[in-house]
């Protein structure tokens, strides 16, 4: 994933784009390189469609610049910048029939004829919808809408392609499927590929790379597994998987063994943990519900009452409410504990990671 | 950043040109009317306010509309509830032939209604046919006639309003007040006409302005009874300028006045219908009421129709052969070969068709541009450019008339004013105006309605802005642009209120054709003249009706 020469075929540098006195996007930056997959992951409102619209050229920057291969494309309009779209809910021309909305971005280039024929023919058979050309695009399933969509976006070759919230207009039974075909399909084509979503199994399964924005920030950069195994910040930490916050204090040993006290207990963290460099005193624990385990209150750990449980399958999450007020979930086998049961709560003895530092008032 | 500077001009251009062509002769028929050779006066106000014949005229055009409110709603909405909620043998068809008052030109209508009930008319001959006698059985005169025939002719706005409000009602509302013990009654009139009460206000909006822009009626059945629209007219023949502008100001004044009402009266209920509305099912009647309403529905149809039915058989009759008989005794085609086969009667239909055309075709480009600046590119002076493009749909015809006759009958191209009145120029300028709100609210609606992304889609794969008007826009805002173009056309083709005012020999349309071969007691060609401009109508209205059902 890194490496200069890969890093800088898409360039967004310092975008700012503000609407009515409010950033959109605020000084973003970002780096892929060719034929990678970066998710844009965020909540609403976090600026991830504007991105995607700036990239497109849909918007025009207050400030920064899109760089192509070393182009500065940011002037262009858009039907010059060579960049596939596939819309939210697809855009396909109602008024021309499945071969004429693959046909449309080819015509722009001039191809006509039998090359026309063939190519809108070869673009529906990679998205297996040889022999579609006929149809009318409303009569088509969700499914196939969108790969039709697939296809007249990479009919042209474009150099980068953009997806905007590619499957939430499927039936939820359809999207894992799709999610799948269309990840081996971006691979195969092997195309640089910016996708915006506010799924998190979207962006980790379809992604190389996830920005996660905030308030048209960018909040962290990374692979899945870093930006699960080690948040950036208090938001990462809570918005990639699930996460508690409890209040805590750091007790530095002499050893370079950092403890907390969660609650009155002491707890050593475990190697995985991050933020274990912060200086001793007040501070925010954030806790993922498989990192710390349900035991008995003699046990010693932070001590608790169960308010609530709830059955996922192989295990169950457990609310816990600390002595202090902090709420905790913790992962356990189920039937462990009924509501009401007094329990104590510590790390969990095979945890690895899933236990984050941050300062007391960040956020 | 240049490509949005460069939509602001265009939006700052396109509201300067409608601010010459929309507010410029107002303001100068204004200025008009508070101005003599000596400067600013109140003379012609003063003359106006003094009057008493100005008063009643005032006052005749604010009680006849609002009469014709209360009796176009007496007719339109009960027709309203009986082809949306109950099924009967032919109900379809019949929904189609009661909408038909709404394409046909006022002028056709009111000849029409002329030819059947006039003193001389159909009804009146079977009358004095039956009695053996020669004397008219009534006449058709005054303030009754004006209301008999705007009744006739705008029962149809609440008509096609309310149909369209029953419609957005969804089945549940009703079954929530049912479940909730309301009786048929109380649901009617807690539930159903609260819901239609913004389409209704819509409509008596309508009828309003309509009824005091109405010329034709006035005109030809008024006889004493003076309304604003006749009496700034003849003021004008009289050679009283000033007092016509005063006129003028008076009654755009009334028509502001009742739209501003309206507008604040309206304001908190912008409900609208909801989109996928599943509406109440038909009433299925018992078999001997059904076939009671059904033949209700059929008379009444033909009852509404008999007037161009008897312009059709009018225009049929050869000149002076039917005096006392019950039925034309005789019937020919020369009305009709009169009007292709003499040059100086085919010119008027000619001169209407270029100039509809051209007003036509203008509309739709302001109106498609306005679309663009307004909802796409969303430049400063989208709201002005919104405001100036529905003015005309609020101010009288009449009004119009007398500010383009103001406004370009001087040449001062510094002022922005050169001599238009005289030349055929006018009255394709006035079509315009009185086109711009019909298809620039077509136009608006259509571009709202569009989904922006499709433009973005064509643009993603590489279309420009020329290929993507053509290739997508085009043919996705078809719809609004065939049904803005349809009312525009109908509307310039028929168009007698500005005609009067503005027409030449060389550039007569039909409708003042049709007024001149009346004059002439050359009822047939008249009545040819009106059988065309209907046929053309409703054709235009029916082949983009079909085409947009085809597709």
């Amino acid at each position: 994933m890194s490496g200069s020469a890969r890093e800088g075929f898409l360039r967004l540098e310092g975008l700012v784009r503000r609407f009515d006195g409010h950033a959109g996007v605020d000084g973003l930056s970002l780096a892929l390189g060719r034929g990678e997959v970066l998710a844009l992951l965020g909540p609403s409102g976090s600026g991830k469609t504007t991105t995607l619209r700036l990239l497109a050229g849909f918007e025009t920057p207050d400030r920064g610049r899109v760089l192509v291969d070393g182009v500065d494309v940011t002037p262009l309009a858009p039907a010059r910048r060579r960049i596939g779209m596939v819309f939210q809910h697809y855009a396909l021309f109602p008024h021309l029939d499945v071969g004429g909305n693959v046909a449309f971005g080819l015509e722009s280039q001039g191809v006509a004829g039998d090359e026309l024929r063939r190519r809108v023919r070869d673009a529906l058979a990679r998205v297996d919808l040889a022999g579609y050309e006929p149809r009318q695009v409303n009569q088509l399933s969700g499914g196939q809408q969108q790969r039709v969509a697939l296809a007249r976006a990479l009919a042209p070759e474009p150099s980068i392609l953009l997806l905007d919230e590619p499957l939430s207009n499927l039936d939820p039974a359809l999207r894992e499927r799709t999610r799948r075909e269309l990840g081996e399909l971006i691979r195969r084509t092997g195309i640089t590929t910016v996708l915006v979503t506010h799924e998190q199994d979207e962006a980790f399964e379809l992604g190389d790379r996830v920005a996660l924005l905030r308030a048209g920030r960018l909040e962290q950069l990374g692979t899945p597994e870093a930006l699960y195994a080690a948040p950036a910040s208090p938001f990462v930490a809570g918005f990639i998987g699930r996460a508690s916050r409890l209040s805590c204090v750091v007790e530095r040993g002499a050893t370079g063994v950092v403890r907390v006290r969660v609650a009155g207990a002491l707890w050593t963290l475990p190697p995985g943990a991050t933020g274990t460099d912060r200086p001793a005193g007040a501070a925010a624990l954030w806790v993922r519900p498989e990192a710390v385990r349900l035991a008995a209150p003699a046990e010693g750990g932070a001590p608790g009452r169960i308010t609530a449980c709830r059955f996922t399958g192989a295990t169950s999450l457990y609310a816990v409410t600390l002595a202090t007020g902090d709420a905790v979930e913790v992962a356990g086998p189920p039937g462990a504990a009924g509501v009401g049961d007094p329990v104590s709560v510590l790390p969990s003895r095979r945890g690895q990671g899933g236990l984050h530092l941050f300062a007391a008032e960040a956020s | 950043m240049t490509r949005a500077r460069g939509a602001q001009l265009a939006g700052i251009a396109l509201a300067a040109f409608l601010l010459w062509l929309v507010a410029y002769p107002l303001l100068l028929v204004g200025a008009d009317g508070l101005r003599d050779h000596a400067g600013w006066t109140l003379r012609w106000v003063g003359a106006f306010l003094g009057r008493r014949n100005e008063w009643g005229a005032l006052w005749g055009s604010v009680w006849i509309s609002l009469a014709s409110v209360g009796l176009s709603a007496l007719v339109g909405v009960p027709l309203a509830f009986l082809f949306g909620r109950v099924e009967f043998p032919g109900r379809r068809l019949l929904a189609q032939v009661v909408a038909l008052p709404a394409v046909l030109p006022p002028l056709v209508g009111v000849v029409a209604f002329l030819f059947l009930w006039g003193e001389s008319g159909f009804a009146a001959h079977l009358v004095m046919w039956l009695r053996g006698t020669t004397d008219p059985p009534w006449r058709l005169q005054g303030a009754p006639a004006i209301l008999a025939v705007h009744a006739y002719s705008f029962y149809v706005y609440f008509y096609l309003f309310t149909r369209a409000a029953l419609a957005g009602i969804d089945r549940s509302v009703y079954e929530a007040a049912q479940s909730l013990g309301a009786g048929r009654w109380r649901t009617l009139r807690q539930v159903t006409l609260p819901l239609l009460a913004p389409a209704l206000g819509g409509a008596a909006l309508l009828v309003f302005l309509t009824s005091l822009a109405s010329f034709s009626a006035p005109y030809i059945f008024g006889g004493g009874t003076r309304v604003m629209t006749t009496q700034v007219v003849s003021t004008r023949l009289n050679g009283d300028d000033a007092l016509a502008m005063v006129e003028t100001i008076a009654l755009a004044l009334v028509a502001l006045a009742a739209l501003l009402l309206v507008r604040r009266l309206d304001r908190r209920t912008a409900v609208g219908g909801r989109k996928g509305a599943a509406p109440l099912a038909r009433r299925t009647l018992a078999p001997g009421a059904r076939r009671a309403v059904a033949a209700a529905a059929w008379l009444l149809a033909l009852f509404l129709l008999l007037p161009h039915a008897t312009l059709l058989l009018v225009s049929f009759v050869p000149v002076g052969t039917w005096t006392t008989e019950a039925l034309p005794p005789a019937y020919t085609l020369r009305n009709y070969l009169t009007l292709v086969a003499d040059p100086v009667r085919l010119r008027p239909l000619v001169t209407s068709l270029w100039m509809a055309l051209v007003a036509t075709g203008a509309a739709v480009l302001v109106a498609a541009a306005a679309g663009v600046l307004v909802v796409r590119r969303r430049v400063r002076v989208a709201g002005l450019i919104e405001a100036l493009l529905s003015v005309p749909w609020a101010v009288p015809g009449t009004v119009f008339a007398i500010g383009l006759a103001t406004a370009f009958s001087v040449r001062q191209p510094l002022a922005g004013r050169w001599i238009l009145v005289g030349t055929p120029l006018v009255l394709p300028l006035a079509y315009l105006i009185r086109d711009l709100p019909l298809a620039g609210r077509a136009l608006l609606g259509g571009f709202r309605q569009l989904d922006p992304a499709y433009e973005e889609a064509a643009a993603t794969l590489g279309a420009g802005r020329l290929r993507t008007a053509r290739r997508v826009l085009l043919p996705l805002l078809r719809p609004a642009l065939v049904a803005g173009g349809t009312l525009a056309f109908v509307t310039a083709f028929g168009d007698f209120v500005t005609s009067i005012i503005l027409y030449t020999w060389d550039t007569r349309p039909i409708a003042l054709e049709i007024l001149g071969s009346l004059r002439q007691a050359d009822v047939g060609v008249a009545a040819a003249y009106g059988v065309v401009l209907m046929a053309v109508s409703a054709l235009v209205f029916l082949l983009s009706a079909e085409r947009e059902e085809a597709r």
